[in-house]
């Protein structure tokens, strides 16, 4: 256990660390911090919509139907005269609720099967892995409209029906990692110190798989924007008038596209950089932590 | 010089007036191609009640009576295979000649034989057989064949609507030898005495007919046949149409869809217009709280600006007119002046939206309540209108979320009663009172909302058996304001509003407030 003095001390450390590490990182993966300050930049618009959106994003404003963009709205207005530059800043709350949401659920669910299932392999891994590839055996898309059919479509079912898709996939990555833990010589000396299964799964392995976890999290957020989206477009996802992109980009959207091109266009737009942004961060972070990527 | 102005004159408007009076005469031959967004489940009129029936079977088929394919107010029953017919003094006695020298498509004569057999099934079906508008005809008491070219119908009791009733565009005449020997033969066959073949069905993809040369109309079909395609998505319907690779879809396209291919194809497409028989209404649950206080009923209704809604809606989707129960511009229409007088149609909106809300808090409604709207997943005009509402009913503090449910989740929302406050919605295939209001009865298996009003009950039948026009329109009035207003068990939203860009060859087609109506094809010409 650390003295006051020590503890004190490695804070200090830790504090000094970690902007020289976001510098390095800066210094030698700029795309991958390209994708971090578009992230923080979204989070900062998620967190603070209510403040800096110019107008209600459910207010229906018939004098500014279709309006083209203007110094009084700058992405333009919608088909309700809603402007679109209010509901884009909100539109971000929903994909981010969902993109974090599910991803961290379909992974942290992952890891723990992965873990669990490469622990104690034998039958428990046999079976884990079969369930795993049946689920595999269906596309992403797929197996999220099938859930959102069944479940009806609400925020919470959504980031439900995103999550269970995203499981297999984070076990499989898991276990992999996992097995090779699973043969440490700190596990053996944890088992035969007679510790639980639950103590070596959780506080000896699981923190040693944190890299790839960490990696296919972020991957996860991206393709869970675009699923909610996805999802959202076909009609399937978050429901009118709560502001999400791929909402506002079916509907009037497609049959204006001609005449108001920009209703289209800016949720488009906000789509393509979020995720793009979220797999360039990931690519990056995979590569930073990545010991033989690390030492190239 | 003088005396020649004169013929110099006749003859110089003859010149002027003669391309325009060739270009009105109707031309023979050439083929009609149309779209249809949907495909008929069965060949079987009188069991279905889809367009996708109407629109590429009926050019095969003749009805007793027809409306009028000429009529705008698709109001005005004419004869079809009846030349002529008589009304007894009480009301209770309809009498039918028919054209003579009518043949069925296999070179038989048509004869009141046919056409009882027909209503029979309509009126009686054989165990097995569905009849979705038996219902319609509870008046009728007997129906006879005195000889061959005469039926008659001897009714319980008058009924206003009957003539209307038979000129149901789903009321085909049948063969009576093929009805008795199979009553489900024409689901999977086609076989009648309109004015075009069956040539063939390509499930999927198209449905083909070929001109009637012994149509007893003569002179008609002008159209050599017609060719309709199967296209359910709208924006390959517009295309199709902008293509010109199809001339008309007989549904509708949205605002913005005509917008286009008016800007695509300028002279070369005609817009016809219409009020249509088609309105989306809310529906509340009765017996959920707080539906089942009609303070908070008439709130939802007060809060609506119809009049601003009416003119920025109709741009985007396909809705237009604010009217009262019945579609306006037709003969029981309420007046505007008698409609601004009822709840919710007021033009001063920001008094009624304060009445709302004072409605509101004497029901013990508090601000922000939240309640969830359920509606049904089609983009016109179900989603904007959802938008709309929601949109109105914040403005006197409701928080509504809504639930888009596929249409087949929709019906069994509705049907079950698995709602607070749903969009509901009534189409007719003929401007009747009788057949648009019917679902309000309490009795009746369309009263999703579930009210129970003997006093709408009785009016109906009052104005269903008034034989007097004035005294039906009086009747209809009064039960208007118990329904939108002094009960306000529903909420009307807009009348919705039936757009027909066609390419401006096809002549002699005349747009109506039903997308049932008018398909038979036989006036339908082409230009050069």
């Amino acid at each position: 256990m650390a003295t006051p003095l020590a503890y004190d001390l490695e804070v200090v450390e830790t504090r000094r660390r970690w902007p020289e590490a976001l510098r390095d990182f800066g210094r030698r993966r700029p795309l991958g911090a390209i994708g971090a300050v578009v992230i923080v930049f979204m989070l900062l618009v998620a967190g603070l919509a209510p403040v800096i959106s110019p107008y209600d994003p459910v207010a229906i404003d018939f004098g500014a139907m279709l309006a083209r963009p203007s110094s009084a709205h700058w992405l333009g207005t919608d088909s309700f005269g809603r402007d679109v530059l209010s509901r884009l800043v909100h539109g971000s709350r929903t994909a981010l609720l969902v993109g974090f949401g599910a991803s961290i659920l379909g992974a942290a669910i992952g890891a723990i099967l992965g873990v669990g299932s490469a622990y104690f392999g034998g039958r428990v891994d046999l079976y884990v892995q079969r369930v795993m590839d049946i689920f595999l055996a269906f596309p992403l898309i797929i197996l999220a409209l099938a859930l959102v059919a069944i479940l009806g479509n609400s925020i919470p079912n959504l980031i439900m029906a995103i999550t269970v898709p995203m499981i297999p996939r984070c076990a499989l990555v898991i276990r992999a990692s996992a097995l090779s833990i699973r043969e440490m010589a700190y596990v053996d000396a944890a088992r035969a110190a007679g510790f639980g299964h639950a103590r070596i799964v959780l506080r000896h392995m699981l923190p040693n798989v944190m890299a790839p976890f960490l990696i296919m999290l972020t991957a996860f957020v991206g393709q869970a924007i675009l699923l909610e989206s996805s999802l959202s477009f076909l009609g399937l996802g978050v429901q009118e008038p709560t502001p999400a992109w791929g909402l506002m980009l079916s509907g009037a959207a497609v049959e204006f596209a001609e005449r108001a091109p920009w209703m289209a266009i800016f949720p488009g737009l906000a789509i393509s950089l979020a995720v793009f942004a979220f797999n360039l961060f990931g690519d990056s972070l995979r590569d930073a932590l990545d010991p033989r990527l690390r030492t190239q | 010089m003088r005396r020649w102005r004169g013929p110099f004159i006749a003859l110089l408007i003859l010149a002027l007036a003669l391309p325009v009076w060739a270009q009105e005469k109707p031309r023979s031959g050439g083929e009609l191609v149309f779209v249809v967004p949907s495909e008929p489940p069965s060949y079987d009129a009188h069991q279905e009640e889809t367009f996708g029936v109407i629109h590429p079977v009926a050019p095969h088929y003749s009805t007793l009576l027809r409306v009028d394919p000429l009529d705008k107010t698709g109001t005005k029953p004419v004869g079809d295979l009846a030349e002529s017919w008589t009304v007894s003094k009480d009301g209770l006695v309809y009498t039918f000649k028919l054209h003579k020298g009518v043949k069925f498509h296999d070179g038989s004569e048509m004869t009141s034989k046919d056409v009882k057999a027909s209503y029979d099934k309509i009126l009686s079906p054989p165990a097995g057989v569905k009849s979705l508008r038996a219902s319609a005809y509870a008046a009728v008491k007997e129906i006879e064949a005195p000889d061959a070219h005469t039926v008659r119908f001897t009714l319980k009791w008058p009924e206003s609507s009957l003539l209307l009733n038979l000129a149901s565009p789903w009321n085909w005449i049948y063969k009576a030898d093929i009805l008795a020997k199979d009553p489900q033969w024409y689901m999977k066959n086609v076989m009648g005495t309109g004015p075009f073949k069956f040539v063939e069905h390509v499930r999927g993809s198209h449905w083909v007919g070929k001109k009637n040369p012994d149509y007893w109309d003569k002179g008609k079909p002008y159209l050599d046949g017609y060719r309709a395609i199967f296209i359910s998505n709208s924006a390959a319907q517009v295309a199709a149409v902008r293509g010109e690779r199809a001339m008309i879809q007989f549904r509708s396209f949205s605002p913005p869809e005509r917008d286009s291919l008016v800007q695509a194809l300028g002279p070369k497409i005609t817009v016809q217009e219409s009020p249509w028989d088609c309105l989306n209404f809310v529906s509340m649950h009765h017996q959920k709280k707080p539906f089942d206080d009609k303070r908070v009923r008439r709130a939802l209704s007060l809060a609506l600006d119809r009049y601003e809604g009416s003119k920025a809606l109709s741009r985007i989707t396909l809705v237009k007119d604010v009217a009262g129960i019945i579609v306006p511009g037709t003969p029981y229409a309420t007046p505007p002046q008698e409609l601004e007088k009822l709840a919710g149609y007021g033009r001063d909106i920001n008094a009624n939206r304060a009445e709302a809300k004072r409605l509101l808090r004497e029901a013990g409604v508090p601000e922000g309540f939240a309640f969830t709207f359920k509606n049904r997943g089609i983009p016109h005009p179900y989603e904007p209108l959802g938008i709309w509402l929601i949109d109105q009913w914040r403005q006197i503090g409701l928080n509504v979320k809504q639930e888009i449910l596929e249409a087949s989740a929709y019906h069994p929302m509705l049907m079950r009663g698995d709602f607070e406050v749903a969009m509901d919605f009534q189409c007719g295939f003929i401007v009747e009172p009788d057949l648009d209001l019917g679902r309000f009865l309490s009795i009746s298996d369309a009263n999703y909302g579930k009210h129970k009003d003997t006093v709408i009950d009785d009016l109906y039948v009052r104005q269903a058996r008034a034989t007097d026009m004035e005294e039906r329109k009086r009747i209809l009035r009064t039960l208007e304001k118990r329904l939108l207003d002094d009960e306000a068990h529903v909420v009307y939203t807009l009348q919705w509003h039936r757009i027909i860009p066609h390419n401006s060859r096809v002549k002699g087609w005349t747009i109506t407030p039903s997308h049932y109506l008018n398909n038979q094809l036989d006036t339908v010409w082409l230009t050069e």
